[in-house]
Parts: C-alpha cells; sequence; structure tokens
C-alpha cells in the first residue's frame, strides 16, 4: 500500500526518491513540503527555512539537477527524483567539494544560513558552466544568483567563490 | 506543512478532468509557486487539490505542421527560455520569463499557472498578449481554442470551466512571422520582483523596413488584466519608422491603459512609466526587425535597457 | 610606538596570528550543512507555538472567544492576553542597572489587552502541529474596543492626540537637549549664510535570513531557552523578570545565529515561549516567528525626520548650527531614546562649531516597534548631517570635498562626555585614501556637466562613529581558558559569534597572546548561560574591542601560570622562558624545553603537584574609541525611468589594527549592500486607513538581490588604538553609516536634484524630477 488515511483522517503517501545518491523510502503527510520531508524524516537541517513562500532561497535544493525551493515544492512531488542536498556535497573520504572549499577560501561565509542554499545554486551554476564550456559573466553570476537574499556578505565573495570555482573548473577541462 | 484536506494525483490529462469532476471543490496545483503560497496564507487553507504536476505530456514546446508553436502548459519558465523553437522564432517570450522571480521560481513557475491565476502582472502574460496567444483548455468536452484576450475575464478571473485544465499555448503562424519584439519589465528592483509595469510589444516592418506594418502593444499592470494598446497601434499602422512616430504612439497609449492608484505605485507614476517602456521597447523592437529610427528618442528617452 | 604594537607589527621577531586573513573558525560547519542552529537542534516532537496579532491599530480587547478554536484537534493549550501574569518588563538589549532611573522601560506584557500596533500580541496558541496551531489562530475570536490611532511622529505629539501610554503625554518617551555657546547670539553675526534642510529616513527592517526562533522545555524545576539570541544572559534575566521567577531558575543556550543586526539584540518571544512552555506541564514548546511576524511584531529601525540649519561665514567655517529630530519609536519603548540620542550626540563631534543647540524627541506611534539596528541612530543621523553638509558646500559655492577637509572633527578632538579622543587625523586619512583609489577628482569633473536623460554623477560622505556604550552603559567582558593535555585551549566568552566572525578572531587573540597556533584554540562558539562565563553580548561595535580586553588579560593569566608550571617542571627562571608556537622556550638561546603538551599532561596528571590550569577573568572597561570613515559613490541616474543605480561605491575605514582583514571585507561589504537598500528601496510601508502593515514580506519589501549591486570596494586606514587591547575598534556597524548620504549626494550631482529623503525610490524620484521640470 502506498497510500494510507489515518484516524485524524490524515493522507500519507509512499514517496521513494534518491537522496544524496541513496535510494530512499519513507511515508509522507502529502501536507509536507520538501523541506519539511528533508528535514524532519532525514534530518537534512542544511535545509533552511527563511520564509516558506519561496522568496529567500535558503531551502534550495538540487531535484534532477535543477535548482528549486523546497518549501514550495510538495514532499509527494519528489517519488522518483534525484535529490541532493548540501550534506552530499561531502567526498566519501570526508574531503570537501572545490565549491565548499572557495567559499572557506573566500570568506563567503558569515552567519551561514543562506549558504547551503546558494551553494546548491552554485553547484548548478557549475555544472553548466563545464557541461557546456561557458564562462558566465559577473553580471551572469549575479543573475544566476538572484534567488538568494543573503544580508550578510553583499554577495561580493559569494561571487568571487562562484567566478573562482568556474574559471579553476574550465581551465582544468581546457587542459584535459 | 500545510494545511491541505486531500491531495489527488493525477496520472493523465483525462484523470485530471475526472479527479476534478469527481471532487468537484477541488482545485488544480500545477508547480504551487502561487497556490502553496495562497494556502499558508490561509486564503486557501483545507483545500483539496488535484495534482497535476507529473503530467509529462503537458510539458514542452513543439512546432506542429501548420507552423503553429505549442508550448505546454506546464513547461517552466526556464525551459521555455532555454527551447531552441522559442529562441528561433519568439525569443521575447523566453526573455521575458527569464524575468520572472528568480532562478528557482523560473525552475518551478509554469507558463500555464501564470496565466492561469488571471494576475495582470504576470511576466509571461502581456508577452502572450503581444504574440495574439490561443490558450487550449480541455476538459469533459473536450478541446477548446480561445484568443489569451478573451481567456481573461477580470483580476484573478479566467475562463477556466468547471472541470477544465488548461493544457497548451498557441502561437500560430501569422502572428510570429516576419515579427520581432522586445519586452521591458519595470520593477522596484533587478531581481525577485514582480512587475510595477511590463511592456512588450511586436513589429513588422515594410520590406525596406521604413514603415511600420504592424504594431501589437501589450502591457501587465496597465489595468486589470493584461492588455493590449489598441489605440496607439491603430495610430501607428502605415505611418514611417521614425522618432516623432514612436514619440505619438507612445502619448496615444495613455487612452488605451487603465493603471489603478495602489501603494505599488500611483497611477500618474505608472502612466508616465507606460509611455517610457513603450517608447523604448519600440525603439529596440524596430531594431531587432531590422529597421532604424532616423531621429532615434534615445537622447531624449534613454535606451532600451532599463 | 607602544609595546603591544610594536610586538603587533611584527618587529619582535615572533610570527603573528593577528593581522591574518585566517580562515573562519566555524566555515567548515556552515559550508558541509553541519552548523546547528536553533530549529535544527529542535526535537520534532515539541509543541508549535503560534501568536495571535491584533488586527487593529489601537485599542482595547474586550474578548476572545476561544471555543471554536479549543475544538481542533491537535490543540493542546490558548492563552489569551487576559491570562498572563501582569508583570511588565523591558525588553531591550541592555545591561541591566541596578540605579532604577538608568533601567529600561518596563512596558511589556507577554500579551496585551490595550493593543497599541497592528500586529500587537493578543493570544497564543499550542498545539501538536503547525497546521493545528494555524487553524486554531484562524478560529479564535476577538472583540476589539477600537481606539484612534496615529502613525505620524509630529500628529502624535498634538494634544489631541490618541495617547499610547499613560505615563507620556504627548507620546514624548523623551526629549534631550544639547547646548553648546550661545546659538540665538551667534546667528546675529554679520556676513552669515544661513542653510536650512528637512530630511526624512524610513522604517526598514534587519531581514537576517533566519527568523527570530527559540523553543523551551523544564528540567529540574528550571527553563531552559534554547534562542536565537545575540546576548544569552540578557535573555536570561528578562525571561525571570516577565515571568517573575528567580533569573537563575532560566538558563538560556545560543547556538549557531543566522544574523541579527540588533533585532535579535532585543528580547522577542523568549518570555512568551518560556511562560507557554509552564503551561504544558515542562514539554518542549517551539516559537518560530515567520518571516511576516518578523517584518511587523519583532523590531524595526526608527524612521526619524530631521532639521538642520547651519550659519555659514563667508570662508566656509560654521558660525552656528541647529539641529532636530523626532524618532519614531512604534509602540513601545524598546530601546527607547538612546537611538535618537545617539544620532543628536555625534552632531557637535563630526563638525566642531562653538555655538550649537540640538534637540531631539522620541516619540510613541501606533506602528510596529522600533529597536536597535546596525549603526543604532547614526544611519539616520548620517543622512541628515552629510546630506546637509552637500547643500551647505553648494550653497557656498565651494567643493564639498574641501568644506568637509576644512570642518571635519580635528586630530586630538575630545568629546568632554565620552572621553573619546580622536588620536589620529582618522577621516581625513580615510577621505585621502578614497579620493585617491576612487579616482574622484577625475570623475567629479567629468560628470560636473550632465545632461540627457541617462547622467552619471559622484558623491561622498563620512561618518561618525564609536564603538561601545561607556560610559552611558556598562562595559564588561569575562572570559574562561582551559588548558588541554594536548596544549590546546578552549576559550569562552559571553560575547557571541552572530556571522560576524568574532569567535574567529577571538581565537586570533587568544593564541597571538599565549603563544600557541591557531589551530590550538578551541572557541566554545554556543553560549550557555549555565557554563558560559557572564557577558552581555552582541551589540554596539563592541565584540572584538571589548572582548579583547577579557581575552587579553585570561591569556595574560594562563599564560603566567604556565610558565610558574614550566619553572617548576625545569626549573629555568620564569623571566627567561616564554612560550613560542606552543613550546616553552628559553629566550635567552632558544631552546626548546618543552612542548606545552607534555607541559600539561604532567601537570595534570602530577602525583605530587596535581593541577587543571585554568584561567578566568572578567573586567569592567571604562573606554570607547571613534571608529570613523567615508563612503564614495557613483550613480547612473535613468531620469524619465525614474531609477538610480549604484554603479560603484567604496567604504574606507579607519577602524584601528584589523585582526584579520579578510573579514574585516566582509563585514564591510555585508554593511554597503545593507545601505544601498537604505538608500534606494527599502521601506516597511503602513496603511494610512488602518495601521495594517503593507509589505511585510520578502518579495514586497525591497532589500538587495545580487543584481542591485556593483562590486563593492573597501579600503582601510590602520591606525592602532592606544586604548585597545589589540589596536582595534569598532567596524560591524561603521560600514552602513555612510552610503546612503553619499548616494544621494552623487544623485545631486548627476541631476542637480537635491533628495531629502530615502530611499530614493522610482516614486519619489518621479515626483521629485516632476517638480524640478526634468520630466
Amino acid at each position: 500500500m502506498t497510500e494510507k488515511r489515518t484516524s485524524e483522517n490524515h493522507q500519507y503517501k509512499l514517496v521513494r526518491c534518491r537522496i544524496n545518491g541513496a535510494e530512499r523510502e519513507t511515508m509522507v503527510d502529502v501536507r509536507a513540503s520538501l523541506t519539511d520531508m528533508l528535514r524532519n524524516d532525514y534530518s537534512l537541517t542544511s535545509v533552511k527555512k527563511g520564509c516558506e513562500v519561496g522568496e529567500c532561497g535558503a531551502c534550495n535544493v538540487l531535484i534532477d539537477g535543477e535548482c528549486f525551493n523546497s518549501c514550495i515544492y510538495l514532499a509527494v512531488w519528489a517519488d522518483g527524483k534525484d535529490i541532493l542536498t548540501l550534506e552530499g556535497l561531502m567526498g566519501p573520504d570526508g574531503k570537501l567539494s572545490d565549491i565548499q572549499q572557495a567559499f572557506i577560501d573566500e570568506a563567503a561565509v558569515q552567519c551561514g544560513f543562506c549558504t547551503p542554499g546558494v551553494i546548491m545554486s552554485a553547484v548548478e551554476i557549475l555544472e553548466n558552466a563545464e557541461k557546456t564550456g561557458r564562462e558566465y559573466t559577473r553580471g551572469e553570476l549575479r543573475k544566476l544568483l538572484s534567488g538568494h537574499l543573503c544580508r550578510c556578505t553583499g554577495y561580493e565573495n559569494i561571487l568571487n567563490a562562484v567566478e573562482k570555482t568556474m574559471k579553476k573548473r574550465l581551465a582544468k577541462k581546457a587542459g584535459k | 506543512m500545510y494545511d491541505i484536506k486531500a491531495l489527488y494525483e493525477a496520472q493523465s490529462v483525462a484523470d485530471a478532468i475526472r479527479l476534478l469532476r469527481e471532487h468537484p471543490r477541488a482545485q488544480i496545483i500545477a508547480g504551487g509557486s502561487d497556490v502553496l503560497v495562497q494556502i499558508r496564507e490561509g486564503k486557501r487553507a483545507g483545500v483539496e487539490l488535484v495534482s497535476i504536476f507529473s503530467l509529462d505530456e503537458l510539458r514542452g514546446v513543439n512546432l506542429e505542421e501548420d507552423g503553429t508553436l505549442r508550448i505546454g502548459s506546464l513547461t517552466s519558465f526556464s525551459h521555455i527560455t532555454k527551447d531552441p523553437l522559442i529562441q528561433k522564432y519568439i525569443n521575447v517570450l523566453g526573455e521575458a520569463v527569464d524575468q520572472v522571480g528568480g532562478p528557482q521560481i523560473r525552475n518551478i513557475g509554469t507558463i500555464g499557472g501564470n496565466t492561469c491565476n488571471g494576475v495582470t502582472s504576470a511576466d509571461s502574460a502581456s508577452t502572450l498578449f503581444a504574440w495574439d496567444a490561443v490558450i487550449e483548455l480541455t476538459g469533459p468536452e473536450g478541446v477548446r481554442k480561445i484568443p489569451i484576450k478573451d481567456f481573461y475575464i477580470r483580476a484573478g478571473k479566467v475562463d477556466l470551466h468547471p472541470s477544465e485544465i488548461q493544457t497548451g499555448i498557441l502561437i500560430r503562424r501569422e502572428s510570429y512571422e516576419g515579427y520581432a519584439g522586445h519586452y521591458i519589465k519595470y520593477a522596484m528592483r533587478n531581481a525577485m520582483d514582480i512587475a510595477t509595469l511590463g511592456c512588450s510589444i511586436n513589429v513588422k516592418l515594410s520590406d525596406d523596413k521604413k514603415k511600420f506594418v504592424d504594431i501589437r502593444i501589450a502591457y501587465g499592470v496597465a489595468g486589470p488584466v493584461p492588455m493590449r494598446a489598441v489605440h496607439a497601434e491603430a495610430y501607428g499602422k502605415g505611418l514611417p519608422v521614425s522618432g516623432e512616430t514612436i514619440r505619438k504612439i507612445g502619448d496615444t497609449v495613455s487612452e488605451d491603459i487603465m493603471p489603478r492608484d495602489s501603494w505599488r505605485a500611483s497611477r500618474a507614476f505608472r502612466e508616465h512609466i507606460s509611455k517610457v517602456l513603450c517608447q523604448r521597447a519600440l525603439t529596440e523592437a524596430v531594431r531587432r526587425a531590422g529597421g532604424t529610427v532616423p531621429d532615434d528618442l534615445s537622447g531624449e528617452m534613454g535606451g532600451a535597457a532599463l | 610606538m607602544g609595546k603591544r604594537e610594536e610586538e603587533l607589527r611584527g618587529e619582535s621577531g615572533r610570527e603573528h596570528v593577528i593581522g591574518k586573513s585566517v580562515n573562519r573558525v566555524d566555515a567548515y560547519e556552515k559550508v558541509t550543512g553541519r552548523a546547528k542552529y536553533t530549529d535544527d537542534l529542535c526535537g520534532r516532537s515539541s509543541y508549535v507555538a503560534k501568536v495571535l496579532h491584533s488586527t487593529i491599530a489601537h485599542g482595547y480587547v474586550k474578548s476572545v472567544d476561544t471555543s471554536e478554536a479549543e475544538k481542533i484537534p491537535g490543540v493542546v493549550k490558548i492563552v489569551t492576553c487576559f491570562d498572563v501574569p501582569e508583570n511588565y518588563f523591558p525588553t531591550a538589549g541592555h545591561p541591566w542597572s541596578t540605579q532604577e532611573a538608568h533601567q529600561d522601560v518596563a512596558d511589556r506584557l507577554l500579551l496585551t489587552r490595550h493593543v497599541r500596533y497592528y500586529g500587537d500580541d493578543v493570544a497564543a496558541v499550542v498545539a501538536e502541529d503547525d497546521v493545528a496551531a494555524s487553524r486554531a489562530l484562524r478560529a479564535l475570536r476577538v472583540e476589539y474596543e477600537e481606539l484612534p490611532f496615529v502613525l505620524d511622529v509630529h500628529k502624535a505629539m498634538e494634544d489631541e492626540a490618541p495617547q499610547l501610554h499613560e505615563k507620556y503625554p504627548n507620546n514624548i518617551l523623551a526629549h534631550t537637549s544639547i547646548r553648546n555657546g550661545d546659538y540665538e547670539n551667534a546667528i546675529k553675526e554679520p556676513g552669515l549664510t544661513k542653510v536650512e534642510g528637512w530630511y526624512q529616513t524610513p522604517t526598514v527592517q534587519h531581514c537576517h535570513i533566519e527568523n527570530p526562533v527559540c523553543y523551551a522545555y523544564m528540567e529540574q524545576g528550571r527553563i531552559v531557552v534554547v534562542t536565537s539570541t545575540q546576548l544569552p544572559h540578557i535573555c536570561r534575566r528578562v525571561v525571570g523578570q516577565a515571568l517573575g521567577i528567580p533569573w537563575g531558575q532560566v538558563r538560556v543556550i545560543k547556538p549557531y545565529i543566522g544574523g541579527g543586526f540588533g533585532n535579535k539584540q532585543d528580547i522577542l518571544y523568549e518570555p512568551l515561549c518560556a511562560y507557554l512552555c509552564t503551561q504544558v506541564g515542562g514539554r518542549t514548546v517551539k516559537l518560530d516567528t515567520s518571516r511576516e511576524e518578523t517584518f511587523v511584531s519583532t523590531r524595526v529601525r526608527h524612521a526619524i525626520h530631521f532639521h538642520i540649519i547651519s550659519y555659514v561665514r563667508p570662508d566656509g567655517t560654521y558660525a552656528a548650527r541647529k539641529f532636530e529630530s523626532w524618532s519614531d519609536q512604534g509602540a513601545y519603548a524598546s530601546h527607547g531614546h538612546s537611538i535618537a540620542a545617539k544620532g543628536m550626540g555625534c552632531f557637535p563631534q563630526l563638525y566642531p562649531c562653538s555655538n550649537i543647540e540640538a534637540d531631539t524627541y522620541t516619540v510613541f506611534t501606533n506602528k510596529s516597534v522600533s529597536g536597535a539596528m546596525r549603526g543604532y541612530g547614526i544611519p539616520q543621523a548620517m543622512f541628515a548631517v552629510e546630506s546637509h553638509t552637500e547643500d551647505v558646500a553648494r550653497a557656498m559655492g565651494m567643493d564639498s570635498y574641501e568644506f568637509r577637509m576644512k570642518n571635519v572633527i580635528p586630530k586630538g578632538f575630545r568629546d568632554g562626555f565620552s572621553k573619546n579622543v580622536n588620536y589620529y587625523d582618522s577621516i581625513r586619512e580615510c577621505m585621502e585614501k578614497g579620493k585617491r583609489e576612487f579616482d574622484y577628482e577625475r570623475r567629479r569633473r567629468e560628470y560636473a556637466h550632465q545632461t540627457g536623460p541617462i547622467r552619471r554623477g559622484v558623491g561622498m560622505a563620512v561618518f561618525w562613529y564609536n564603538t561601545g556604550v561607556w560610559p552611558i552603559s556598562l562595559e564588561t567582558s569575562a572570559c574562561r581558558m582551559v588548558l588541554n593535555q594536548d596544549g590546546s585551549i578552549q576559550v569562552q566568552v559571553g560575547e557571541t559569534e552572530i556571522g560576524q566572525g568574532a569567535d574567529t578572531v577571538f581565537a586570533q587573540m587568544a593564541a597571538e597572546t599565549l603563544g600557541i597556533p591557531f589551530e590550538s584554540v578551541h572557541v566554545v562558539s554556543s553560549q550557555d548561560t549555565d557554563v558560559t562565563p557572564f557577558g552581555t553580548g552582541a551589540y554596539a561595535s563592541r565584540q572584538t574591542y571589548m572582548a579583547g580586553f577579557s581575552i587579553c588579560q585570561t591569556a595574560e593569566l594562563l599564560k603566567e601560570k604556565i610558565l610558574e608550571t614550566a619553572h617548576d617542571l625545569t626549573g629555568q627562571i620564569k623571566e627567561n622562558i616564554d612560550i613560542v608556537n606552543g613550546n616553552i622556550v628559553r629566550i635567552t638561546d632558544g631552546n626548546h624545553l618543552m612542548t606545552l603538551g607534555e607541559l600539561a599532561t604532567e601537570k595534570l596528571y602530577s602525583l605530587t603537584d596535581n593541577g587543571h590550569l585554568t584561567a578566568e577573568k572578567s573586567c569592567q572597561i571604562k573606554t570607547n574609541a571613534y571608529s570613523f570613515g567615508c563612503t564614495f559613490a557613483e550613480v547612473e541616474v535613468d531620469i524619465p525611468g525614474c531609477r538610480v543605480q549604484v554603479t560603484d561605491l567604496l567604504n574606507v575605514h579607519d577602524c584601528g589594527k584589523l585582526i584579520n582583514p579578510a573579514l574585516a571585507r566582509a563585514q564591510v561589504h555585508g554593511g554597503m549592500s545593507m545601505a544601498i537598500g537604505y538608500a534606494l528601496s527599502e521601506k516597511l510601508l503602513f496603511d494610512e486607513k488602518t495601521g495594517r502593515p503593507l509589505n511585510d514580506n520578502l518579495l514586497d519589501y525591497k532589500l538587495c538581490t545580487a543584481m542591485d549591486h556593483p562590486d563593492l570596494k573597501t579600503s582601510f586606514i590602520e591606525n592602532y588604538e592606544p586604548t585597545s587591547a589589540y589596536g582595534t575598534k569598532a567596524l560591524g556597524e561603521p560600514p552602513v553609516c555612510s552610503p546612503a548620504p553619499a548616494i544621494r549626494n552623487a544623485v545631486l550631482q548627476a541631476t542637480g536634484t537635491a533628495l531629502n529623503e530615502i530611499p530614493m525610490r522610482p516614486h519619489l524620484l518621479f515626483e521629485e524630477f516632476k517638480k524640478a521640470g526634468l520630466i
């Protein structure tokens, strides 16, 4: 049975999906947002709540390679999807990904609350840059990151971190 | 968690229609970026929902045999912008929806949802008006197609019958062939904003690029629903391409529009900006159509970028 | 050059960690998603509390009908304004004063029958989940007796205006004045030019991305509150006051917090959450503020209206000056008059003048409550003062840069009240550096005669700031250090990490003074009032300066103990040994005697002379320090489009010695970003007819996105602050103080239009450009 109702008539559904590389399944209250599911059922607390209406970007995760604000995405829609949160970026040996390291090196982190969402957007941006071989301009990066509100950094060092990582990856790709 | 009484997930268009008939009080949820926000506000709390989110048959852009561009209603803004057919034939629509919210919103927001919520500020709507788009609706009685201007009834209300869903948006060949256009969104910041005013213009120039053969001027937020500036269009048709013509078309816009006073912006301000946007978008549309404006207004009105 | 300065400059041959851009101590946790914030720590089975806010701006609650709400499944407890104890409490995050006259105004109850703004707290619901709690809120029926309300400060001061608080006639919370010299007589001097201006700043909100959130539970008869606060020890005191229980009955824990900017320098919903917890048998209750509540029902920045008159001699010096301001307090006292008073206090100092008359009023209105926000009255005052300075220079036909050079606070200036001394010619040095780096003169010339629809202009402004709150309030800091077996240490202070990087610079200071590697310092980031030494928390721009003293003293004390132990173990006299890079070294020949780890292990497990090496010091700080700087701005103005874009922005600061240059730059970026929003787009709006806030969300309230900025440029002058333990002083708030007037002055150069109100939104530009005949 993939659907059931409790005594209070709450409706549940079995949601099977891949989260940070692992196949997972759990019964989910159909009223839950994807943020609720990731935080409450899988303890992936990098997924932050800042506005719950898709305006701040703190809950941003990758679904099938594209960025979504998980607060306005129903958990049941995640069925069959491939989801990546910040917790999934680190390598199995504990090695940080290049973009995580760049956020540290460029002092792009302050209070850290917007950071997980921003890094996940950066992951999509960098993968697109690598795939297409396209070097985004500073202005284009601003637009690609404009779905995140940050009150600490003025976006300056965030842009530096993303830009430098992009250039490194493109140089590495060109060198091969 | 959202205060949802029940969620029914449609497996196909036919299934969605069946579910809507079985649950007459249920509302449709597509991408959810508007519906879920309203549930949270309490406006639709305790709602029954029919989710059409997983209907992949409603995603994507096709060119039909007769040259009609068909945009599936669930196609997300970002996919519209990236679509090669859109880029080739009606790139201005891709540019317009590339100005909705921010990247994540453009990944979840659908063009069907954007038009079905009947909001005048929708970035897609004015451009669809300018392309003379046709709305395809599928219901228990089959498919009906209506011009977009008839789809909008009043603010927040569109011509969607009970148990009917919007399945596609069509742009006919005669609507786009030979036209070039430009959309300008006027907002208070450069991202994550709704339009204070939106102006989308298409033009068709004579072969020698000296005359306006056709002009379509569409606005969002210049009235309760998206609209065309019919007087201004009529005025300009057949006139020579010139700064003088463009200025006068812009001046004529005030006969068509009826913006309102609100805390977001005053009527007088919106009227002023309507004129400015018309002149700038028109100048850019002419340029894109291969024309030049002999007595360019940019020294007086500024360039196309805002 | 002093001894410590010499040392820090690296002239004593030691390796230094102060002045180095080491990575943040918490960066790894934050880029991996492991840093736990309040909501991340709260158990999933906790109850959820939600607050019912008033839907009128002023009046009395006659009744609350809870009958329908109580029937909703999952509702556990409903508490209304008729149920809560009558313990009036203050909310400002100021140090407590044992002198009644200096205590903050205690005008809050947990829930109120007398509703004073749209969004006031009327009732609260505790439920098993958020859906049940929201349903219950919608089912509560409140009957009000409505009263007239007032939103404007000047109208609120009229005799017939609605009164918000009995004790404050004409709604005036406070009025203070400065009288220097003889203004009335001085203005009679022949040949003076009078320049007069009115300036208005808006109500804005902090918009930290983490909303205020807390949860409370009872343990061994005490209440534990875990909360996103800037000041856990103050929070403990206020919870105790609000609940009428001994302060020791409350324990407050502060984990990582997602920004504060002064909003979390007020005690917000912690007392209510703690109270609700006591009403459900001590079970865990979480009170998570929504974004809308954060905008309306937490705190905002004071909107201030200014009036400035200057009488100027033909040589461009000031003969006499008058300053008046009216600060919009909103419905409750919170930080009260301190903000307006600070704004006025800088007026006689920034451009000294012998004859000054200044008055400032803080006035209650039926609006959201104003409290502390980054800059604490100075961004407002600088907008008025530096706009006015520009206007004065223009009126005198003088270059405004040169006019400032002529009049701005001189080297050696000493403020009589605070005893602050301008030890260097800081502002002039910053101005000169900025002028050079910004290529200001060339651009100023180039843009001097702009025409056409799209125009450019440059402008500048300076700012005045100081570091802490002495001598207005207590300044104190306490620190504890504990030596581990491996020679590493734990450091605890009452000053809190709120995103600014405090923990990192604390670790740098401790490592520097002790002579151990930076990596050997473990800062305990979370504060817990049961464990952490007493401290008043993160506010003003005090963290680095104030904590520096206790860290320095504690490290010296620990070092003393370590060297004594080293003497016992090695037989070398103390004067000949030191700790260098984590080793005990004989300095006479550089001989490495033992590692600090060997020493610590030997001492901890010694069967003859056992001991755990720890140190703790608490110190009162009776100094304060000026922190000055300036901003240079370039704008592009689209006149028909009624829009301003900042195309270039540079902040120059003298905040003394930079402990960590990379973090300092980052701190300045954030302030500049906030200031661009302040200048151009941010304003919390209230409906004139109802008092209802109109744009209480992140879509309608326009803080800057990444697309609303140019790249942000920063520059520093490092004049070693002589009163400081490490030569450093304020940088947290200063960056937000001068960009708005600099941008305004750039718009003035571009268009000839002097805008005396912020934000310079299209709405305002449309009206002003029309008046000026530009459109």
